[in-house]
């Protein structure tokens, strides 16, 4: 393993398999009445989030108190960043304060790997603009190992906002690593360019591509990164893109439907395909706080000197 | 399992270990030579190396030894939860339970405990993997717990298999039983039943072989030098 978790890309097979299948023991501290271990006693991990969010840095959070580390909470609204504090002097006044790990998100792709060279600690990556967001995908391919068995040969289909989607950059590597086959689905105007060059397929036709699929994962659409007209309407949007009841029909008996949230009911999914049994949704926010664990824990558990 | 003899010896050797000064201080000097050579011999897996101090039929009739132990001790073994601690205290754990079944008549349950999260050296190395936990699903709460183990040496890792049952749950008792007890204790911890005392020297290692991981049973004794090596990658 790296020092850090900067990109999915970074992950070797052997990398990827040990933080899963460390997870999966972890997984098991959750149900136990004592849901902590010792192992991160004395150290210090901060929540750096530039951006909003809910379930990751609450994710965070919860793996690293459950592993007895320190959390200190950051977010820009009402820190000296809204005074116009840097980056980079916001990251040697955490380094001064002894962080051992830095869970970083921020608005612009890219910061993570600024920042891991300006502190001693782990960085961590939660999201950097539209770029990655690897224990996303890190936790996808856990739901859907335990969902379904194996990552090997698995046809998973990426649904939606590809454009802006740190999720599926991240799933995208980090599933072809694994041996999955990833077919991206979307708006011709919301994938990327650049897209020839990613380990996975393309199609704009949802219809043809849910038969053939294990799983499905829908992205929201984001609008706050957009500043241009990528679809006529939200509803034609739905119309062509969304997961509605009779779509869903379409998926073979045991396939699943993933989200990595947060949703807009009704745009990219439907509520009663949210709801369905062969929803992930609830579970996949369970299963981070198993895979941060383990990321947490891979990354600071061990000796500091690290070659 | 014998990796964790291997590094419950590093941190030990440095605070005056009982054992011979001489092998303390040529431990102390390179405090994980050892380790470290045995895993790089690890290839070869030559048990040439090693002398035998224990056949396959001692080990089973320690294991049958121990089990009508734990009966006598326990009235019956009614209450007993065996717990294994990986890699190989767990092939030993179900072994005892398999001999108290014959013997008794009824199934006692037995499982898994891993203690690598609870281990008070992991920041002396890089993160480890993590071995598998299987609680049977009577819980421990109110049981006797046995905690199964192959070799007994400074009693760190049964320091931390305490500790891990006490976040699991409150057993009534805690015992422990060990195929081979080496000595040199780090901690004030015993063991109930003992498979055989094998007096050694720091310097020697302790490799025990069993057929659900290594493919045969055997006790193995060598000096470090030329040590046998096996699965340490695993702890």
């Amino acid at each position: 393993m790296n020092r850090h978790l900067i990109s999915a890309g970074d992950l070797t097979r052997a990398d990827a398999l040990l933080i899963l299948d460390t997870a999966d023991e972890l997984a098991q501290t959750a149900t136990r009445p004592i849901k902590k271990l010792p192992t991160l006693r004395g150290r210090t991990v901060v929540n750096l989030f530039f951006e909003d969010s809910t379930r990751t840095r609450i994710s965070f959070e919860a793996a690293a108190k459950r592993l007895s580390a320190d959390v200190i909470n950051f977010s820009a609204k009402g820190s000296s960043v809204a005074k116009g504090e840097s980056l980079k002097d916001t990251a040697l006044t955490l380094e001064a304060m002894g962080a051992d790990a830095v869970v970083i998100r921020h608005g612009a792709s890219g910061a993570p790997h600024r920042l891991a060279g300006w502190v001693r600690g782990s960085v961590v990556n939660a999201g950097d603009g539209s770029h990655e967001h690897p224990t996303q995908a890190l936790l996808d391919a856990f739901t859907m190992r335990r969902r379904l068995g194996r990552l090997d040969g698995l046809r998973v289909t990426i649904v939606g906002d590809i454009l802006h989607s740190r999720v599926a950059r991240s799933n995208v590597l980090l599933l072809s690593t694994l041996g999955a086959e990833v077919t991206l689905v979307g708006p011709p105007t919301l994938i990327p360019v650049a897209v020839g060059a990613w380990p996975c397929s393309v199609s704009y036709d949802l219809d043809a591509a849910l038969p053939k699929s294990d799983v499905v994962m829908m992205l929201r659409v984001q609008q706050e990164r957009m500043n241009a007209a990528y679809f006529p309407s939200v509803r034609e949007y739905s119309r062509r893109y969304g997961l509605d009841g009779t779509r869903m029909a379409m998926l073979p008996g045991h396939a699943v439907v993933m989200h990595p949230g947060p949703m807009n009911r009704g745009v990219e999914i439907a509520a009663d395909v949210a709801d369905s049994a062969r929803s992930t949704i609830v579970e996949q926010v369970a299963n981070g706080v198993s895979v941060r664990m383990a990321v947490l824990y891979l990354l600071l558990g061990g000796s500091e000197a690290r070659s | 399992m014998h990796a964790a003899h291997q590094e419950d010896r590093d941190p030990g050797s440095g605070d005056g270990a009982p054992g011979s000064a001489r092998a303390g201080s040529y431990q102390a000097g390179s405090p994980s030579a050892g380790s470290r050579e045995a895993k790089g011999s690890g290839a070869e897996g030559s048990r040439a190396a090693g002398r035998t101090v224990f056949e396959p039929a001692e080990i089973g009739r320690a294991v049958t030894r121990i089990a009508h132990e734990i009966l006598e001790r326990t009235n019956g073994a009614g209450d007993v939860v065996l717990l294994g601690i990986p890699t190989r205290g767990v092939p030993l754990a179900h072994r005892l339970a398999g001999r108290i079944e014959e013997v008794e008549g009824h199934p006692v349950p037995a499982g898994s405990l891993d203690i690598t999260m609870y281990r008070d050296d992991l920041r002396l190395r890089p993160a480890r993997a993590l071995g598998h936990t299987a609680v049977p699903a009577s819980g421990i709460d109110g049981k006797i717990v046995v905690l199964v183990d192959d070799v007994l040496y400074s009693g760190r890792t049964v320091r931390a298999a305490l500790d891990a049952l006490g976040d699991i749950g409150r057993p009534r008792a805690v015992q422990l039983a060990v195929l081979v007890d080496r000595g040199h204790r780090e901690l004030p911890i015993r063991p109930d039943y003992v498979g055989k005392n094998l007096p050694t020297s720091q310097r020697q290692i302790i490799r025990v072989l069993l057929t659900e991981v290594d493919g045969e049973d055997a006790v193995l004794l060598s000096d470090s030098s030329g040590a046998p090596g096996g699965d340490r990658a695993g702890r």
